[in-house]
């Protein structure tokens, strides 16, 4: 196995070795022993193979669609290089759409922040024993847990005969509710068809992964710098704000990679539960199926590609990566 | 520990709060697969009957649709699981060039949003004309479970003492006994939990396999057809149910499987 390749102490000389030879299995374990690169390249050969040419290979398709164009009379695709497709993205309309996506997925992000934070903090500092393993799972099983099951369930809750609608009206608190849905742009006519309920649905399904590597990095913040600030006569206000966010920061910007990118490219929970008015994945959706314009789906479906290179970017300067 | 060990109350309200967020909500799919009311969502559900689960079990569209996604899950993981270790077992230790850009591959379809993974295969298909089948829900899906076992496989590598590999060479057993001697048994509970959670990965996913499946229908795009154009609510219910049971399972025992180790189960899904 590999191990072999390098438990070779450097200084030694592999093929002065004495390897035992009793047949095929005990050559081909010499050659890996002797070259330790053959033994390598064998493992990865395989896996390599299928994910260049499935997956890779796929990519440089989308790329490649992404620069036909369809032809408006016969709907066929034509298979020349063009921006023109590209350019079609500039229309107002499907501006609209991805910068319609792309402040869902910051105010998603946020929100899954602000509720991430206790979670993480009170499971990396304070829970012990059963309650770690609580927390851990109480996130885990979320997280694994069918996701098309978890966005049915928002559905059912925010349906206007849901139970949302009646708890508000068991506590008389019925206006609070129509006022938030009277809201201009975010309202609607009910939770499950307004911004607001598309918002809550992807914050419950993509909250977990802001949670793990979130506490991950606060793990990691050492308790004596926080006996240091306390010492030093900081609040538990100022503690938090400049030692501990700063520390966790990392952790946070990890986090937020998921939630972002798993909301800029989902389509199912806004055509579920939410308003008429289409995200990018749905964009993507309609037109590679009913509308059967693949090459204008294919450079809709860079666009997330490119906004998250520019993310990683940004997060890789700021250290995100060590906190994955 | 001091005194200053206990949790301000309101981090612990928040905190406990957040995670009832997290799980109140799953209830609601049980309860409503119970109701009376097959029309509306309403809350509380008007009566209580155990009807849907015999209505659902004799839905002719139901059961097909559940094979084909027990078989892609099954297929997908047995791919994963091979291609996955061998990737593992040539990353864990190992130091040579391209190694990030490696790992990066074997990340990304998992990193980037399914809809991507989903288009580009649907563009591939396109461009080679390939038509639509099992076999195009399987690529889809081999590629991205391959990771969740990778994860499992290395984190085992890594605790994995070189010494016992060292001790079994010493002793003349060749590469290929080694691994099937030393390895596979170390290994064993980690690829099971790995196997596990692609399992229950797969049997879930709906955004690819909307891209690759055409015409057929796997227990997730059912239940998605169903949300879009409902037609009989609570067997939906019934059906979430199902797919909720056998994606939790799979993952309880995953956890229980790699309970100890500091990288457990998936350290990022």
């Amino acid at each position: 196995m590999t191990l072999a390749a390098d438990l070779t102490p450097r200084e030694a000389k592999p093929n002065g070795a004495v390897l035992p030879s009793r047949g095929l299995g005990d050559r081909v374990s010499a050659v890996f022993w002797r070259h330790p690169n053959v033994l390598l390249v064998t493992l990865l050969a395989l896996p390599l193979l299928w994910l260049v040419v499935v997956y890779l290979g796929s990519l440089a398709a989308l790329l490649l669609q992404s620069f036909y164009s369809i032809d408006e009379f016969s709907g066929m695709i034509r298979r020349e290089f063009t921006l023109s497709t590209y350019a079609e993205l500039l229309r107002p309309a499907n501006m609209d759409i991805i910068i319609r996506t792309v402040s869902m997925s910051a105010a998603v992000t946020l929100g899954a922040v602000i509720i991430a934070f206790p979670i993480a903090y009170f499971a990396a500092r304070y829970a012990r024993g059963h309650w770690k393993a609580l927390f851990y799972l109480g996130v885990m099983l979320p997280l694994w847990s069918s996701y098309l099951v978890k966005v049915y369930a928002w559905k059912l809750i925010l349906a206007r005969e849901g139970i949302i609608t009646w708890v508000t009206d068991g506590i008389g608190a019925s206006a609070v509710l129509n006022g938030i849905l009277a809201l201009p742009v975010i309202g609607g006519s009910s939770l499950s068809t307004s911004y607001i309920g598309t918002w809550l649905v992807f914050l419950y399904v993509w909250l977990p992964y802001m949670i793990l590597p979130m506490q991950a990095s606060l793990e990691r913040v050492p308790q004596s710098m926080l006996e240091a600030s306390a010492d030093l006569g900081a609040s538990r206000w100022q503690t938090l704000r400049t030692v501990i966010f700063p520390l966790a920061l990392p952790g946070i910007i990890a986090g937020s990679i998921f939630t972002f990118s798993l909301t800029m490219g989902d389509y199912i929970i806004p055509q579920i539960v939410g308003s008429s008015r289409r995200f990018i994945g749905q964009a993507v959706y309609q037109l590679q199926g009913t509308a059967g314009n693949i090459p204008l789906a294919a450079a809709f479906a860079v666009v997330p590609i490119v906004i998250m290179l520019i993310y990683l970017t940004i997060a890789r300067r700021k250290g995100a990566f060590d906190a994955l | 520990m001091r005194s200053d060990n206990r949790p301000p109350l309101f981090l612990t309200i928040s905190a406990i709060g957040g995670l009832l967020f997290l799980h109140l909500p799953i209830l609601l799919i049980f309860l409503y697969a119970f109701t009376t009311d097959e029309r509306t969502y309403q809350f509380p559900p008007p009566g209580l009957t155990t009807q849907w689960f015999a209505v659902a079990w004799h839905r002719a569209d139901i059961w097909p649709a559940l094979y084909l996604s027990l078989r892609v899950a099954a297929l997908s993981t047995i791919m994963a699981l091979i291609l996955g270790t061998l990737c593992a077992a040539a990353m864990a230790r190992t130091r040579f060039f391209g190694r990030d850009q490696i790992s990066l591959l074997i990340i990304l379809p998992i990193a980037l949003p399914g809809i991507i993974t989903g288009m580009s295969l649907r563009s591939a298909f396109s461009i080679m004309d390939i038509p639509f089948s099992t076999w195009t829900i399987l690529m889809g899906h081999a590629t991205f479970c391959i990771v969740i076992v990778f994860n499992n496989a290395v984190a085992r590598f890594r605790r994995l003492s070189g010494s016992i590999v060292e001790a079994s060479l010493d002793l003349g057993a060749n590469s290929f006994q080694t691994f099937r001697y030393v390895l596979l048994p170390n290994l064993g509970s980690a690829l099971l939990a790995g196997g596990m959670l692609a399992f229950a990965l797969s049997f879930d996913e709906v955004i690819v396999t909307t891209f690759t499946a055409g015409q057929q229908s796997t227990l997730p795009i059912w239940m998605l057809n169903e949300l879009v154009r409902p037609r009989q609510r609570p067997v939906t219910n019934v059906v979430a149910i199902v797919v909720f049971l056998t994606t939790f399972v799979p993952i309880l025992i995953a956890y229980y499987l790699t309970r100890g180790g500091s990288e457990t189960a998936g350290g990022g899904k």
